[in-house]
Formats: C-alpha cells, structure tokens, sequence
C-alpha cells in the first residue's frame, strides 16, 4: 500500500492556521434549514474543534450532506448561525470562505488535465502566483498524494482511487482551514477504501487542519474520527467520541448505529440509581446499568437492554450463572457459527429473547473447545456490562 | 464457414437499402451537377453535353455573389451565436422547471410557418411604416431600415436563431452544476466559473449550432433578397438567377460545385480547429 501523505521533504505545506490551540473553528448556533416544508437541519447546536477529524454520522436523508454545504457555503441557514474561526459567515458566498471541498464524485473538471485541475484554486487567486510558482506547488500537491506520473492525464483516464487523489489534492492546494469530505469513499472498493481511510487519517495529522467527513459507514466513523456527531431527522442524536458513543450511547438509535448490539426491550419495572429493570416480552427481569441520557425512565414505560455481542460468555448447556461468573444464563441452540479469525461469532436462538449474537474470543475457544450449529448452550453477561436505553 | 458465408451475405442484403438510399438520394444528384459543370449551355438553354473548363473560367464574373457570402455567412453564424447563447443560458439555468418546456416551444413557433412568410413578416418591421414609421414619431426622421445589409444580418439571426439556441441549450442543460459548485468552492467567482467551466463545456453545443447555421447560411437566398433590396447577392441568388430565370444550368452547376468544395473546406478547417487542440493534447499523454 503506497502512502498518500508523504510530504516531501522542506515542503512548505503549512495550514493558514496559526494557533494550534483547542478552539472552535466551525460552529452551529440553533441552526435550522428547510427545503419547502422539509426540515433538512433541524436546530443544530455543535462545535467542532479546529485541527480535529470530524464525521458527520448518520442514515440517507437524515441531513448529513445539507450540514456540509452549510459549512461551505452552497446552502444559507433558514435559521440559525454558522460561524467559522468565530466569525459569522452568514451572506458569504462559496469563493469567499476559508473552506474547500472533496465532493461526493468528485466533481473534478472534465475539460482540463490532472494539473489543470488541481491548479485550479491558485489560478482564481488576486493576484495571480507566477507561472513557475503554481507548477511548483501542483508538482508538490501531486507528490503529496503520489500522483505525479499523471500531470498531463485527462479525469476519464484515472481509475475511481486515482480520481479521489486528484480531488484532494484540488481541495488542498487552497491550504484551507477546514477539508469538507462529503462521503469520498463511498464509490471506491472494500479493500481500496480501507487503504484510502488510513492515508486520510495520517494526510490529516499531518497537515493539522480540520478535516469534516460526511459518512453513513459507522464503521468509517468510528476508526477514523476524533469525534462524531450523529444525526437523525436533522438533529444531533448524539455526538461525542468514538469510544463515547460505542460505550456510552445516550439512546437505542445511537447504540444501534454504532457497531453491532442485541437489544432486549419491555417496560420498565424498578428503577433505581444504579440499575434499571425491564420485564421482556416474554415476562422475564433484566436489569442493566441507567445510559447518561437526558430523558429519564419511568416505571412502566419503555425501554431497552443493550448488550454488546463481546460481553455475553458462552458455555455449556449444563453451565450455570456461577461458573460462567454472570448474572443472567440464558438457554439456547447455536444457530450460525462464523470464524473470524482472533473471535468467532455465534448467532444462539433462545426462547427468552430471541436471535442473540455473541462474540467469542479465542482463548474462550480453547478454554470451552467450541461450539458447532445444533449445540444447546447457556449464555450469560453480568448486569453491570448491560446499559438499558431509551428508544 | 457455411455460417460466415451466410453472414456475410446477410450483412449486404441488409446494407443494401441504405447504401441505395445513399446514393440515390446524395451521390447521383452531385455526379449530375458535376458532370453538368463541365458541359455547355444548349441554345435555348439548359444542358449541352460537353467537356469544357469554360463555365470554371469564367466564375470571376461572380466575385461579388462569394465575397458576400464569404462574408455574411461568417458574420451572420457570429451574431447569430451572440444573440443565441444568454437566450440558450437563460433557458438551460435561470428559468424555472415549470415555464422552461413553454418557453423552448416558444422558440421554435416561428419555425411552423416557412422562412418566406417570416422574411415577409420582416420586410413590414423594417419597412416605411414598421420601426422607422416610429421612429419619426419621437423625432428620428427618415431612418432607413430596410434593403441595408443591417436588414440582412437581422433577418439571418432571426431565422435560424432556433438552430443555434437548441444545441447550446442541451450542452448547457446536460452540464453539471457540482461542476459550478466545485468552481465557486475553489474560489471562482460567478463571472470567472462562467469563462472556466461553464462557457468551455457549453463547446461542443456553440460548435455544433455554429456548424448548422453556417452551413444553411452559405445557401441562403431568400433573406438578401427580401432584405437587402436586391442590393446584396448571395451565390444562392446567382443560382436561382442561373437555373430558373437565364437557364444556364452548367455554369449555375460550376458555382453550385465550387460553392460545395468552398464549404467542405471551412467546415474541415472548422472543425480541426475546434476538436484539434483536444485530441493533441490527448495524444501528448500517450
Ligand atoms: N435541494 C433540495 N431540495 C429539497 N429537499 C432537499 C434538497 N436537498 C436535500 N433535501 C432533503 O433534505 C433532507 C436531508 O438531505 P441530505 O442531502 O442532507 O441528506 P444526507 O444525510 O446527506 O443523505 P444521504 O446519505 O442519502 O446523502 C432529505 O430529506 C432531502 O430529501
Ligand atoms: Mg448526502
């Protein structure tokens, strides 16, 4: 795998930051856009950190994109501020604005070459940098993303990665303050995808400047953010740190976008400080640890037991809670059984709860010698690693 | 190999209307023309049989009708362009979804009722009592509109203004707005993303529109005759004159073939001169 972010050596690749300080370099005040009657962005509040990797987090339509033209100016708030490097940009068309942008295909100019293209932001300059000057910088841009065999090549000659490349380098040439990325992975193949997100992670720690990725891959998300902000129906869901989200989601929605759970769901019975109980479907207690979410669980409503695949033990049919040191033990029959390599992953039909998926590591492997589809067997998980949520 | 034979015997009975078609239809018409160009008048005019470069000699005493059209036909293609691309523009990109089908049909009305009528239609616009007559009204007296080649170059936009509006139109209508966007993002300002994106992929649609309406143009007849008094002569005027009123039919067929290799080689050199910049530099990537 090549690297994109070798900036060459006495490169002068400087962001137009000066600070480095943790302050605020895209901020949201109460922002509302509507198309029509459709509420695209729905009272967003949010803060985003100069020099962080930030993602945009969210299914189709829920307002990811509409939040990114915001920032670069393609759209006005219906209500609301925007304000970058802590001034309002409210009335600040696109080409005014410290911002640029790796579009969705990418959008590079058909009628000009691979250096045509990425000169383009230093040819609108006033004044105008010499002739020797811009081909200096694009020779730098194009070695940057390790394109400089392609100058003179045409957008319809480079494959999809290659064209990806070119965009950035485009984006970039501008040192701007903010990259906006709206899902500039999404047309590229499993295995060049996963190459491309580590070079926009090292391309981004070492330019140091903000970079806002729009995505509705959580796993994208989470292996590449600082922080993420999740979006539902053009409102933050919730928004905080990969780990955050994954260990302490404030509510289902969250919990169920990022990475993989098994949900138990009923009405509340007991609540308490430390715990809340759910009686399921089928009339049997759960308790699990209160989420810090905002709304409050009230006896007899509804809400969720979220287990995370990882934290559920599996054992013999004739184990009990004390030798797999749980507090639930559950009976079931593995159903489907996937090896993963360093885990392997069982989906365990029960009759209290229904499908459950478990995650085995492998020295549980080894300690319990496996299961295999068609073995009855207990699982179980300790109460403490549960998090009951609301919808 | 039975199947190949049979393939192949397929392949010709199925070419065989076209390429009949084809000759029929655009071959023999030329061989005709050519072979008259070379022929003598007959006494009572028409065609005499012959083989002789006398009709070719003695195109020199036509000079004005090419000088006209080799001037008017570029002119007129120009303006008609000038006027055509903000009318193309502002229907591709400003108007509104709903009224943008109204107005393209609107654009091609005129074109329901034949040039004559329209020309006809012009002749009163700029005549004593058209623009002129109004004129008088706020003190401009005795303007003349009509029979000046102003009239001319008028009645040739108005006339194929269509042509040229529709393929601008769709190269403007199929552009990408991100491409704009991308442009305004990198610090283009609107006037400077129209000179770099927009006006350069909107080519092939200028070229295209520039193409028909030269074409046409370099044949016209009606529009100086109507419009420019009989002043202005077109080779298409000096070859009604010579086919239906002189009956020179070889030597009207000697200015119809030059007329013909004239146009074939403006519209190479056009075109070379339009796509060859692209293609070299493709080449110079190889
Ligand atoms: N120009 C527009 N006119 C009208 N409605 C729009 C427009 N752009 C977006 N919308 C609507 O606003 C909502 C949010 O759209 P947006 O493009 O921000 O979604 P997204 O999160 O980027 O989705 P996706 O993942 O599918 O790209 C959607 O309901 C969409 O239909
Ligand atoms: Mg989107």
């Amino acid at each position: 795998m090549y690297q994109i972010s070798n900036i060459p050596h006495g490169s002068t690749y400087v962001s137009t930051l000066k600070d480095p300080s943790l302050v605020a370099d895209i901020e949201f005040k109460d922002v509302t856009k509507l198309y029509g009657d459709v509420r695209a962005v729905d009272g967003m509040s949010l803060t985003i950190e100069r020099g962080s990797f930030f993602s945009f987090l969210g299914p189709s339509g829920c307002g990811k994109t509409t939040s990114l033209r915001l920032i670069a100016g393609f759209e006005h708030p219906t209500q609301g501020g925007v304000f970058i490097g802590g001034k309002s940009v409210i009335g600040v068309p696109p080409h005014k604005r410290p911002v640029n942008m790796v579009f969705q295909h990418y959008a590079l100019f058909p009628h000009m070459t691979v250096a045509e293209n990425i000169g383009y932001g230093l040819r609108q300059r006033t004044p105008r940098p010499s002739k020797p000057e811009m081909a200096r910088q694009i020779d730098e841009m194009l070695e940057m993303v390790q394109m400089s065999g392609f100058r003179s090549r045409r957008v319809w000659e480079m494959s999809g990665g290659q064209q990806q490349r070119v965009a950035l380098a485009r984006a970039l040439i501008n040192r701007p303050t903010v990259l906006l990325l709206d899902e500039p992975l999404a047309a590229l193949d499993r295995k060049l995808r996963r190459d491309m997100q580590i070079e926009l992670q090292t391309l981004q720690r070492d330019v140091g400047i903000t970079f806002i990725l729009v995505t509705h891959d959580q796993e994208e998300a989470l292996s590449m953010s600082d922080r993420i902000c999740i979006m539902r129906d053009g409102k933050i869901a919730q928004s905080g740190s990969p780990q955050d989200l994954y260990d302490r989601p404030v509510n289902r929605y969250v919990a169920d976008f990022v990475g993989k759970t098994n949900f138990i769901s009923g009405n509340v019975s007991r609540v308490n400080g430390t715990a809340v109980s759910i009686i399921s479907e089928r009339g049997q207690e759960f308790s699990a640890n209160p989420s810090a979410g905002t709304q409050p669980f009230n006896v007899g409503g509804h809400a969720n037991i979220a287990v995370r695949p990882e934290l559920i033990v599996i054992g013999a049919s004739t184990a009990s809670t004390e030798d797999m040191h749980t507090d639930v033990a559950l009976k079931g029959r593995i159903k489907n059984q996937i090896f993963l390599g360093e885990h392997t992953e069982y989906l365990v039909a029960t009759d209290g709860i229904g499908d459950v998926l478990v995650l085995s590591p492998k020295h549980m492997e080894h300690s319990n010698g496996g299961f295999a589809p068609g073995d009855t067997v207990t699982i179980g998980w300790k109460n403490e690693r549960a998090l009951a949520l609301v919808d | 190999m039975t199947g190949s034979k049979k393939g192949l015997w397929l392949t010709t009975a199925l070419l065989a209307p076209t390429t009949l078609w084809f000759l029929v239809m655009l071959i023999l018409p030329l061989v005709v023309v050519v072979i008259f160009s070379f022929g003598d008048r007959a006494p009572t005019g028409g065609y005499a049989a012959a083989f002789t470069f006398d009709q070719y000699a003695n195109l020199a005493s036509r000079l004005k009708a090419f000088t006209n059209t080799l001037t008017y036909a570029p002119l007129g293609t120009l303006m008609t362009l000038l006027v055509a691309y903000p009318l193309a523009y502002y229907l591709a990109v400003k108007v509104d979804e709903r009224w943008k089908l109204l107005l393209l049909v609107l654009v091609i009305v005129p074109f329901w009722t034949s040039l004559l009528i329209r020309t006809y239609a012009w002749i009163f616009i700029l005549g004593g009592r058209g623009i002129p007559s109004l004129l008088a009204m706020i003190g401009f007296e005795d303007v003349r509109l009509i029979n000046t080649s102003g009239a001319v170059l008028v009645g040739m936009i108005y006339g194929y203004l269509p042509l040229m509006v529709f393929p601008i139109f769709v190269s403007l209508e199929k552009l990408d707005k991100r491409l704009l966007e991308a442009s305004s993002d990198l610090g283009g300002s609107p006037f400077r993303t129209f000179i770099q994106v927009t006006l350069p992929l909107s080519m092939p649609g200028m070229v295209t529109g520039c193409m028909l309406v030269f074409i046409l143009l370099m044949g016209e007849f009606l529009i100086p005759a109507f419009l420019g008094g009989g002043k202005i002569f077109f080779i298409g005027n000096a070859l009604v004159d010579l086919f239906l009123q002189s009956r020179n039919w070889p030597f009207g067929s000697a200015l119809a073939v030059t007329l013909v290799i004239i146009m074939l080689v403006m519209v190479t050199l056009y075109m070379r001169l339009t796509t060859g910049s692209k293609t070299e530099r493709d080449q110079s990537v190889m």
